[in-house]
């Protein structure tokens, strides 16, 4: 792919040169996260997102392969043996921490991540593809935070289990058969605990697959950009390398110290206390949560309080909480406004912002309590929710008046473009 | 097609939330939930101060020693603490005869196998062994403690959500069950072998008051052994069970973030080096 003025890799010495013959990988590392990946001039920092969650990630798999080998899949020992690296393993806690903590920084930046994506409707075409393969690694993320909380065998651990695969009981039929299978057992116990670790450790490989062929779909088009404006001309892009490489090690750099202020100083804010006790069948918890990642989720399947007619309220909210991530997968074919950035849809502006505070919402309700009024506030956000990007959006598209878009990227930047397409100056890199 | 579709799958989700919240809202106005006891009478943790607070904490080892003495003399008798070891003391400033002398002299022996018979024995602790635990199973911990069972205290500090101020409340918090009590909830009086204590979840516990008066303990260091004292020091004590690497964590945290700080700082200047001269 790529624009015609992308530079081409060159191999200087004799040993890039037999490489690049043989094996040409860092032809394509230059062309994909290199000099030689064009990316408009104009990104702004949510756009550094995107590499934060591929640093995140690698964070998550190196501490998870060092703990893993000295923690102990086993339902008698493994409380202990996660009390084991917080207490004797050589920077264990460390370990631990980074770990518990990299996975809330993690969705924290993938979330950004998405409402960036949202804002600026990067989902749209010719980036659908982009967008799917970014809402399967979101799930897989899902399935793997969820199993990972289940291994220090906590009392949240335990009873998370126990709620989320009870879910699945909730379909007709086939739903408590479907349910023993995916645990191995009547309730959570030694099986459910070995198939979760083996799980936990398979998906993020399989999600560092998603990430390659995301990254790779991302390069068909290249990048959007704030302006929502395809890139026409040379001087609307910068490489990669050096801008966005600078831009985004200064980027890191803010996140590292974000991540380790929480990690050194707060590691278990973002924690249950219940899960430093050990799991017990016998002994259920006041109050059953799941990690705050998936509290909008949470308060939409608890949001369901009656039957409709035939279909019980327990089933209605287990299809509506999967509806409400499944439902994104439609987004680029729902939303047919053709202007892409947010900043120049008025109307959908507004909205937008009250889908923000509306999951806000739904967060800190879906962390509460079963109780009211938090179960009639979450019946009105979770109203919002679907009725936001099922009906409203579609509407607005349609309805909305758009404010003008700027010729092209160079002409938002400078005022004016007086390259037209041909391509204009060349940029290059300070020294 | 897809947008009709989507339009009547989010009107059914949305409209029937709706008529939810409805009947909900109409069920709360006209029968407001009732307060329940828990509501009324449950407070929320004093504050306590401790050295090992805050970003820049330390252990006060002095204290620690304290509370170790309390948990020692008072504590143990009930409750296990299976994640610490006694070597784990020299952490708190004894030496290594100390250690030994601690375990050797430990109340309860370390269970072990008689290397003769093969049947089951005990011995005395050795610095290596974890704090054996008063009771030989849970059935013998409720046996003795009227059907309650005395939580394991390694982690407590970290295991409720009140943390170290919990628990020093908790000690502190036996008192007599107001008369409003008696008066609006009476089904949430103590009853046999429970004990009024607000700060507890459920009002009532089942764990008689530890520290019941002032001098139950003589602390070797010569502080006045207060019921307030020794709450104090055996919760600093339990901060320090539930978390011995603290103080490294603290430090290292420090050093990281200065470390990062400068290099971030770097980085944004190479940041607006770069791209000095290309407006964007
Ligand atoms: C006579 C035995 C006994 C002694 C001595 C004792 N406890 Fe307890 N403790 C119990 C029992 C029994 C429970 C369980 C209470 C319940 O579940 O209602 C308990 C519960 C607790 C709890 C848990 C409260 C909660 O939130 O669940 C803490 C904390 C605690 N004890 C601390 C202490 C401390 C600190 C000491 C020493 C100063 C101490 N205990 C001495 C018997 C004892």
């Amino acid at each position: 792919m790529s624009f015609s003025w992308a530079k081409h890799y060159e191999p200087k010495s004799d040993l890039t040169k037999w490489l690049d013959d043989r094996l040409p990988l860092p032809r394509l590392v230059y062309g994909a996260i290199g000099a030689g990946y064009p990316v408009p001039r104009n990104l702004n920092y949510f756009w550094n997102f995107g590499v934060l969650a591929g640093v995140a990630l690698v964070m998550q798999i190196v501490t998870g392969i060092i703990m893993a080998m000295h923690y102990a899949p086993n339902a008698l020992v493994a409380f202990d043996s996660t009390e084991h690296i917080m207490r004797n393993v050589n920077w264990g806690w460390m370990l631990r921490y980074a770990h518990a903590n990299g996975a809330s920084f993690f969705f924290i930046v993938v979330y950004i991540h998405i409402f960036r994506g949202l804002y600026f409707s990067s989902y749209k075409a010719p980036r659908e593809m982009i967008w799917l393969l970014g809402l399967v690694i979101f799930l897989l993320m899902m399935a793997t935070a969820f199993m990972g909380y289940v291994l220090p065998w906590g009392q949240m651990s335990f009873w998370g289990a126990k709620v989320i695969t009870g879910l699945f009981g909730a379909i007709p039929l086939v739903g408590e058969p479907i349910q023993q299978w995916l645990l191995g057992g009547f309730a959570p116990d030694n099986a459910a605990l070995n198939r979760f670790f083996s799980l936990h450790y398979l998906l993020p490989f399989v999600t560092a697959g998603v990430i390659i062929l995301h990254i790779w779909a991302l390069h068909i088009p290249g990048s959007s950009n704030p302006t929502g404006v395809e890139v026409k001309s040379e001087s609307d892009t910068v490489p990669f390398h050096p801008y966005y490489t600078a831009k985004d090690g200064f980027g890191l750099g803010v996140f590292l110290i974000l991540f380790c202020a929480m990690l050194f100083f707060a590691p278990n804010f973002l924690g249950h206390a219940d899960n430093y006790i050990p799991a017990n069948p016998l002994s259920t918890p006041a109050h059953i949560v799941p990690e705050w990642y998936f509290w909008p989720f949470y308060a939409i399947l608890r949001a369901f309080t009656f039957d409709f007619f035939i279909v019980p309220a327990k089933l209605l909210g287990v299809l509506a909480m999967f509806a409400s991530i499944l439902l994104l997968f439609f987004l680029p074919w729902l939303d047919r406004s053709p202007v892409r950035s947010g900043n120049y849809r008025p109307l959908f502006k507004i909205f937008f912002v009250v889908l923000l505070l509306d999951v806000l919402l739904l967060g800190y309700l879906g962390g509460a309590p079963a109780e009211e009024p938090y179960v009639m506030l979450s019946q009105l956000a979770s109203a919002y929710y679907f009725a936001h990007f099922l009906i409203i959006l579609p509407i607005i598209s349609k309805i909305e008046k758009p404010k003008p878009l700027p010729f092209s990227i160079t002409e938002s930047v400078l005022g004016k473009d007086n390259t037209g397409i041909a391509g204009g100056p060349v940029l290059q890199p300070a020294e | 097609m897809i947008r009709i579709g989507a339009f009547l799958v989010g009107l059914f989700f949305a409209g029937w939330l709706i008529v939810s919240f409805g009947v909900g809202a109409a069920a709360y106005i006209s029968e407001p939930p009732q307060e329940t006891a828990e509501h009324a009478f449950h407070e929320k943790p004093k504050a306590l101060t401790l050295a090992s607070d805050g970003p820049m904490g330390k252990f006060d080892r002095q204290q620690l020693q304290r509370g170790f003495q309390v948990y020692k003399e008072v504590c143990a008798a009930c409750h296990s603490m299976r994640l610490v070891s006694f070597r784990n003391l020299a952490e708190l400033g004894y030496n290594e005869d100390e250690v030994k002398a601690i375990a050797a002299n430990w109340p309860i022996q370390t269970p072990d196998i008689d290397p003769a018979t093969g049947e089951a024995t005990t011995r005395a602790s050795l610095p290596t062994d974890p704090f054996p635990s008063p009771h030989a199973n849970e059935t013998a911990a409720r046996a003795a403690n009227n059907n309650a069972l005395p939580p394991d205290l390694s982690l407590i500090t970290k295991a409720r959500s009140g943390g170290a101020p919990y628990i020093y409340s908790l000690l502190l918090g036996y008192q007599e069950p107001p008369a409003e009590l008696a008066q609006r909830f009476p089904d949430s009086m103590p009853g046999p072998g429970l004990n009024y204590n607000p700060y507890f979840a459920n009002l009532n516990i089942a764990m008689a008051n530890p520290l019941g008066s002032d001098g139950i303990v003589t602390y070797s260091d010569g502080t006045n052994a207060t019921r307030e004292q020794m709450a104090k020091d055996v919760s600093a004590f339990l901060v320090w069970t539930a978390e011995p690497t603290l103080e490294k964590r603290h430090q290292t945290g420090w050093a990281v973030l200065i470390f990062l700080i400068i290099a971030t700082g770097l980085g944004y200047m190479a940041y607006r080096n770069v791209w000095a001269g290309v407006k964007h």
